[in-house]
């Protein structure tokens, strides 16, 4: 099943920020962004001091083998509130001591494992990274959409992983020192290029968010592609790879699918600027298919 | 019944680079993960991989470093083979696309790290971890390398024989976390263990959930000796709330440590008067609790780390990855309010006890990562040693596994004429409940518990069919069972119990207190219970069985330190206050037995190739 229908049969609130008419210019995206940021920091400082002991969670659940499961469900619990408190704090809470069948995937509790991205009150977001107290409440904790859900907030990863190594999401290069300890030189500004390509954590949020990807399963998406564009800029890796690597991200279901409608920019966790990298892409595509013709 | 040459379990960096070893010598290996790869605590290290890679520098004096750094009680032969090796390997790295940090002139960067005579800590950004973790990753996609992801392994298929030492491990048990299935995977030349800390014994930890002591757990039961267990780090800047870890780096740039009535306690109360916050780690976590302790902490918890005088600027370029930490994880802004910090544990300087090729005692089974102790970092590990001992010791027990010749080990492990028998006084007896019957809970995991056909060597495959029929008992029986108690409240009781009495503090009672609650706890266990009916993702199920390996690990832990009556690096004893190097030069081993735990002791090796480490007083 997908959470997808379950949504609409639900019909969750779309987040305010998701909703604002799409503008073309990254920096400013990511400028609201980050004040969007700065301004639910201050707010939560007051809900804190405003906030009843307790915080009311609505989570998903469905399990395919469990009679009462099988038709999805919101199940609500009442967790003790601590300042603090992050949405993984509240369903690792209410499975230890109300539920030990409530499953999600977690485990670094840090936002670098990327295991636990879920649609919180309408948005991907990791359950670690999500102050409770920046939340309105009750707190809706969901599945991922557009991912088939395995059981509870556990979505299957697998398309997501296909998508990844589609992209031959490996260094790649025809020309290496010839020394055991020598490396190859790269300069500040290019590792500093790729810099935000490399931070992805796989948590699939953006390929969770993006219309496109829903449409067409075979879209690369834009982790793939962001991932993509950390090896084809990567200057250690030589033109005639940079020229592969091209191929692959402008097939059909590449880079000319994303329609730069940022919602993929917005939920990055690790603020990868995806739709400017998919952008960049198509630029560098352009410039060559000149070249080649 | 799944068949490989090697077979590799966990896939974290030590793992990862194992397989992609084996995999170089031309075996068939699969990896088997609880975890997808790029989800493994690895993932985690910020600070760097420590390797002697320029000019000015050099093996030797990484490895002195190293030696002093662990407090004597590092084996010589696995601190050089770390220090030789690790400047190749993190080129390797590099090699295979690595996003380090860059100099001017394009070459990878180093910083200093603290106990370190040369700034030789070699990292990426604060994310060294997740670049390695990532990279090592990328190559195991590049070669096709099998990989069965979230799939548990829950035993170890190893012969049975009284001595362990005679003991062959033919491979492993693993179910299938999403479906549930139960299966038998077949290693015709070696299993390595790559599962990582076991963090989660304390409650208060920089580890994942899923660091649980998994491989150790499983080893030692099979008939492998832990060793040094008692020897635990403790960071002292950890956010209270989490356990998230405050970098060093803070305290580098200037941050300073507060008490709940203002005092900068470090120099105030005498810690450490020269030194103050830049103390190392255990002098400033046990001043940390001496605060709380006495009545001088934040909410009787923790302290405050104070950086609002670096100013704005300073901060946002140096230190901007801990204003996103204490925000998101906290909700504390550190420009505007101090945060608060505690210790938390950190990392396991003890694991299983191998050799300087991955090997433990049963042929065929190796360990490299936290998970094993070669032992490289003896009583306290040097911040940045940890990386290079994944890739390191990870790259050999991949080669020795496939079956290379890497010559002969200078280590030996299991038992020796240099063995002397242990003793410690316990309140409450260790080990299995019902040690010498044919109780489960007491046979080497591969074993058959009710001794067919003993004395028959079994063909390979049957030992592994019949490790299946017993986890398949196991898992049957904790889920057919419908009440008792959940592993969830015996966890929080195991984890309280740990970080009140084994903690940085350790005290003759408090351990012996620890002992008789992880008793408890035993005893409870057996009557645990799986709520959760099915068979899809029963992450109840997993965490349950997780739960028996923090108990062994727990159990290990607290005998070692109990026994342990001085004060070495990591390990701090209030009756004994100093470092006893004429009795204690030697190693700390526990093997089950069979369920009636046996504590032994090896000597340290401070002989190295060319010269013999002298035991010298630590001091920065
Ligand atoms: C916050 C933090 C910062 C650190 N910073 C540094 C640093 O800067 N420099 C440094 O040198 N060291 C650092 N360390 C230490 C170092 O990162 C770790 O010791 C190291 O990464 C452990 O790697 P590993 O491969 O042994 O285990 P992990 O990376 O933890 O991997 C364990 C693997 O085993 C698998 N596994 C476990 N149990 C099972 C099972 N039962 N069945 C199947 N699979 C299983 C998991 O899925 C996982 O893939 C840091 C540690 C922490 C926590
Ligand atoms: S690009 Fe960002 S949102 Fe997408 S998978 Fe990576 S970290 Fe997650
Ligand atoms: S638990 Fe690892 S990203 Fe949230």
């Amino acid at each position: 099943m997908s959470t997808h229908a379950t949504q609409e049969q639900e019909g969750a609130e779309v987040d305010a920020g998701d909703s604002k008419p799409h503008s073309p210019h990254q920096d400013r995206r990511l400028q609201e962004k980050a004040t969007r940021e700065e301004q639910s920091q201050r707010e939560s400082d007051e809900r804190t001091r405003e906030r009843e002991e307790t915080v009311e969670i609505k989570v998903f659940r469905y399990d395919p083998e469990v009679a009462e499961k099988q038709e999805p469900r919101f199940d609500t619990f009442h967790v003790p509130f601590e300042k603090g408190m992050t949405v993984l704090d509240a369903v690792m809470y209410a499975r230890d001591h109300y539920d030990s069948s409530l499953t999600f995937r977690h485990s670094c509790r840090q936002a670098i494992c990327g295991s636990d991205a879920f649609f919180i009150n309408g948005r991907q977001r990791l359950g670690c990274q999500t102050q409770i107290a920046e939340l309105d409440t009750p707190v809706r904790i969901e599945p991922l959409p557009h991912q088939e859900v395995v059981k509870d907030l556990v979505v299957d990863m697998d398309s997501f992983y296909e998508q990844m190594e589609a992209v031959e999401p490996y260094f790649q290069t025809n020309d290496l020192p010839e020394g055991d300890l020598d490396e190859q030189r790269q300069s500040r500004e290019n590792r500093e290029k790729i810099k935000m390509g490399t931070r992805c954590i796989w948590c699939a949020s953006c390929m969770s968010s993006c219309n496109i990807a829903a449409g067409d399963d075979q879209y690369l998406g834009p982790a793939p592609i962001s991932m993509a564009y950390r090896f084809a800029m990567d200057e250690r890796e030589g033109e005639d790879i940079q020229d592969h690597r091209l191929r692959i991200i402008e097939q059909e279901h590449g880079v000319w699918r994303c329609q730069t409608q940022f919602s993929c920019t917005n939920v990055c966790p690790k603020d990868i600027p995806l739709t400017e990298h998919i952008q960049e892409l198509k630029r560098e595509a352009v410039k060559k298919n000149l070249k080649f013709w | 019944m799944h068949e490989h040459d090697v077979l590799v379990v966990g896939a974290g960096g030590a793992g990862l680079r194992a397989a992609i070893a084996a995999h170089e010598e031309g075996a068939d290996v699969a990896i088997v993960t609880k975890l997808h790869p790029v989800r493994s605590h690895t993932g985690a290290a910020e600070g760097g991989i420590n390797a002697a890679l320029r000019d000015g520098d050099s093996w030797q004096d990484h490895a002195y470093d190293t030696m002093k750094g662990s407090d004597y009680l590092g084996d010589a032969p696995a601190i050089e083979t770390l220090c030789q090796d690790s400047p190749e390997e993190t080129i390797q790295l590099e090699h295979w696309g690595m996003p380090f940090s860059r100099e001017d002139d394009g070459r990878v960067s180093q910083r200093p790290f603290g106990g370190l005579s040369f700034p030789r800590t070699t990292y990426a950004g604060a994310e060294t971890g997740h670049h390695l973790l990532h990279t090592l990753y990328q190559q195991v996609v590049k070669r096709g390398i099998q990989v069965y992801d979230e799939w548990y392994v829950s035993r170890l298929a190893v012969t049975e024989d009284p001595d362990p030492e005679k003991r062959e491990c033919h491979g492993i048990v693993a179910f299938d976390v999403q479906t549930g299935e139960v299966a038998g995977f077949r290693a015709r030349k070696g299993v390595v263990l790559a599962t990582g800390g076991p963090g989660q014994v304390f409650d208060h930890t920089t580890n994942a959930v899923s660091c649980t002591g998994d491989g150790p757990a499983m080893a030692y039961r099979a008939g492998v000796p832990m060793e040094d267990m008692e020897f635990i780090q403790f960071h002292p800047t950890t956010l209270p709330s989490t356990g998230v870890l405050i970098s060093e780096g803070v305290r580098g740039e200037g941050g300073i440590l507060y008490n709940d009535i203002g005092e900068r306690f470090m120099f105030e109360h005498g810690y450490a008067s020269n030194d103050g916050e830049l103390a190392s780690r255990d002098v400033v976590a046990r001043a940390e609790l001496t605060e709380v302790n006495e009545g001088r902490g934040v909410d009787d918890e923790y302290v405050h780390l104070d950086m609002r005088h670096l100013g704005e600027e300073r901060i946002i370029d140096r230190l901007e990855n801990i204003l996103h930490l204490a925000g998101d994880f906290e909700g504390v802004d550190g420009l505007v309010e101090p945060m608060p910090v505690k210790p938390g544990q950190h990392y396991a300087m003890g694991g299983i006890e191998t050799d300087e090729n991955g090997e433990t005692l049963v042929s065929g089974l190796y360990a490299v990562g936290e998970c094993a102790c070669v032992s490289v970092h003896g009583s306290n590990r040097l911040g940045g040693n940890a990386l290079p001992e994944l890739i390191v010791f990870g790259a050999r027990a991949g080669r020795h596994a496939a079956g290379t010749d890497l010559g002969e080990a200078i280590i030996e492990t299991g038992r020796t004429e240099d063995t002397e028998i242990g003793e410690v006084d316990t309140p409450v007896a260790p080990g299995a409940i019902h040690a010498g019957d044919t109780d489960e809970d007491a046979v080497a995991d591969g074993g058959d518990p009710r001794g067919e056909g003993a004395g028959v060597i079994p063909e390979p495959n049957e030992v592994v069919e019949r490790a299946l029929e017993a986890e398949n008992r196991r898992i049957d029986h904790l889920m057919e069972k419908d009440e008792g108690v959940q592993q969830a409240e015996l966890r929080a009781k195991l984890q309280k119990t740990m970080t009140q009495n084994v903690n940085v503090f350790r005290t003759e009672a408090g351990l012996k207190q620890a002992l008789r609650d992880i008793r408890e706890v035993r005893e409870q266990y057996q009557d645990v219970y799986v709520d959760d009916p099915s068979r899809t993702f029963n992450t109840d199920l997993q965490q349950t069985i997780e739960m028996r390996n923090l108990i062994d690990t727990a159990e290990a832990i607290t005998l070692g330190a109990l026994a342990r009556d001085e004060f070495r690096g990591a390990h701090w004893r209030q009756e004994y206050q100093e470092r006893r190097d004429e009795k204690w030069l030697k190693h700390t081993l526990l093997s089950w037995n069979d369920g009636t735990p046996e504590l032994w002791y090896k000597p340290v090796i401070l002989e190295g190739e060319d010269k013999t480490y002298e035991p010298k007083v630590r001091s920065y």
